[in-house]
């Protein structure tokens, strides 16, 4: 390659002021997707709300969504724990080895559709509805007296939803974010 | 085989600190220097020497995967949930019974949450996208033609030593207390290469790493760490990854919590916000003595701790032994370690095994003759950035400790890095202690 070949790109990179590019001899020998084609790997909802995507659902529903999905095999009867990790418990955070359950812990409840809609039921993730995974988003947070029994979960609501323990965490070391 | 009473013969011989501690300089001398110090006179005599069996006969034929010696099965891995029930599987490192920095392949700790997906290479697929100028998909091949890092590094899950919160020190091996550490020397490609392709948004601030295992694990991830020194790890000790270590490909972020080590990594999502995802909101969000929790902990601090002696193994009686163990941080190289024999009172620095390197175990040794009374065995390391390792009170008066004996492999709390204490007796056994 010769000299002017290497500066050309560089000039045109500082001329048009964008963002720090590869090297212009960067192996380059990734294929350009677009981001409707990664669509079905593309589950992470964000705490404001952002990946959410359309439906609702409510905790009536969930409640036929939990008992249908046989959830209680590991979850147990109404969500109170069994094979697996109970979903409701409000234990106080007195020690340092207390239980962190999502009402007395989880600051956001965007989490709590995220990790239903990624690694529910077991074992057959990512078959659900998103109107189902909002049902027992809501169905789990009534359970928890984190949402009313009639609240409705939707893009729009979950990500207002307070959760009470939301500011007490501290971040460990601010300057490596 | 005591000193006393015999010609002391150099400087070196003379205790540096307490209960027999020696300078570290006699191991830098040598071979015949070392034996003329330290031959004791009361050994009985050797049998006298023949040929045995198997140097008289045929030996075993060579396989294409080296088995290991029939003497050395008990070198295993301890399982949790050796029967693959619907539950987290841990595999913890014989740390105790390994030697220098390597952690072989096959004994390398891992944590699956759903088991090890059976990812076939030619079709595994990472993509990056988000807030970059183009969406990028990479397969195996092509990333194999980047150029490649290859560098030691420590993985650490946040949760070792779990055992080491209990009220009361727990009777258990290395393995069991600090056994879901290893160290392996990765090759990869660097993830800034591949993000500057993509072309980084400049409002980006972090990267959601995620897996292609069934419950597609996910963390958020600092976009600094991941244009400072982040690789997209292809092998592992020279070889390609274990599939427990996240075959064919996996994010590598030396001296960070091993959970955002992304195993089977398929996806970054380059954002501006972190995802608050399952694995950070909970598990690794350390709860606090207060009633307040850390989140964004990420570095597993400077640690250390004596692998030989340790729980499970006896000391045969008085005279010299090798003192050695295990130093990481996650903030830099080992700089320091100091070794007690009497629970705190006088220390002494050990000798540090070359090479030492950034974010990866170092290998210390300290020279010891033990008198045969009892003792209390200790490490203590600090990193080249000026971090020590905290002292047992200090570490407990602000993280505190269980108020019972929890189970030993539960996860009480995160990110243990105070100093692990052997009681050896005057029969030579040993018996893990909080001094």
């Amino acid at each position: 390659m010769s000299m002017p070949r290497r500066i050309a790109p560089a000039l045109l990179a500082f001329a048009l002021n964008v963002a720090p590019l590869a090297a212009a001899d960067s192996p380059r020998l990734g294929a350009p997707i677009s981001e409707a084609d990664i669509g079905a790997w593309n589950v992470t909802v964000f705490p404001d709300g952002t990946g959410l995507p359309p439906g609702n659902g409510t905790a009536a529903a969930g409640a036929m969504v939990y008992a249908d999905k046989g959830c209680a095999a590991c979850h147990g009867e109404n969500a109170a724990g069994g094979a697996n990790v109970g979903l409701v418990g409000n234990p106080p955070l007195d020690r340092i080895e207390a239980r962190k359950t999502i009402a007395n812990f989880w600051a956001n409840a965007t989490t709590l559709f995220d990790i239903i809609r990624r690694w529910m039921p077991w074992p057959s993730p990512r078959t659900l509805s998103n109107d189902e995974v909002y049902a027992l988003t809501a169905y789990i947070l009534a359970l928890n007296k984190i949402i009313g029994e009639q609240d409705v979960m939707n893009a729009q609501t979950l990500p207002k939803v307070k959760m009470p323990n939301r500011d007490n965490f501290i971040i460990r070391f601010p300057d490596r974010i | 085989m005591r000193m006393r009473g015999r010609p002391v013969t150099s400087p070196g011989f003379e205790p540096v600190a307490g209960n027999g501690l020696l300078d570290r300089r006699i191991l830098l001398r040598s071979g015949i220097a070392l034996a003329g110090g330290l031959t004791g006179a009361s050994l009985a005599r050797a049998e006298p020497l023949k040929d045995d069996p198997w140097s008289l006969a045929q030996g075993t034929t060579t396989a294409p995967i080296e088995p290991h010696s029939r003497f050395e099965q008990n070198v295993q891995r301890t399982l949790t949930n050796p029967n693959g029930e619907p539950r987290t599987q841990h595999a913890r490192a014989p740390l105790h019974l390994l030697h220098g920095t390597v952690t072989p392949n096959e004994l390398h700790f891992t944590i699956v949450h759903n088991g090890s997906p059976d990812i076939d290479p030619a079709k595994h697929r990472l993509v990056i996208h988000g807030m970059v100028k183009q969406p990028l998909v990479f397969t195996l091949d092509k990333l194999a033609r980047y150029p490649m890092t290859t560098r030691m590094a420590f993985v650490e899950c946040a949760g070792n030593s779990a055992p080491m919160f209990s009220n009361e020190p727990i009777q258990a091996t290395i393995q069991a207390l600090h056994g879901l550490v290893s160290n392996a020397e990765w090759t990869g490609v660097p993830l800034s290469i591949l993000l500057d392709e993509a072309g980084l948004d400049p409002k980006a601030k972090w990267v959601i790493a995620e897996g292609a295992d069934t419950g597609a694990l996910d963390r958020s991830i600092p976009l600094r760490k991941c244009m400072d020194d982040a690789l997209i790890a292809l092998y592992q000790n020279g070889e390609r990854i274990m599939p427990g270590n996240g075959y064919p490909m996996r994010l590598l972020l030396p001296g960070f919590e091993g959970n955002m080590n992304v195993k089977w990594l398929r996806r970054l999502l380059v954002t501006d916000q972190p995802a608050m995802t399952y694995f950070e909101s909970r598990n690794y969000s350390p709860l606090l003595p207060t009633g307040k929790a850390y989140k964004f902990y990420f570095i597993n601090e400077v640690k250390s701790f004596i692998t030989h002696p340790s729980f499970g193994h006896a000391l045969e009686g008085p005279g010299y032994y090798d003192i050695s163990g295990l130093a990481y941080s996650g903030t830099g190289r080992i700089a320091r370690v100091m070794v007690s024999a009497d629970a705190g009172r006088s220390w002494a620095e050990a000798a540090l095994q070359e090479p030492r390197l950034p974010m990866a175990f170092t290998r210390f040794r300290m020279p010891w003759r033990w008198d045969g009374q009892p003792v209390i065995l200790q490490s203590r390391a600090w990193d080249e950035a000026g971090n020590s390792q905290p002292l047992r009170a200090e570490f407990v008066a602000l993280r505190g400790q269980a108020r019972t004996v929890p189970n030993v492999t539960a996860f009480t709390n995160q990110h243990y890095n105070s100093i692990t204490s052997w009681g050896i007796g005057s029969e030579g056994e040993v018996k893990h202690v909080y001094a």
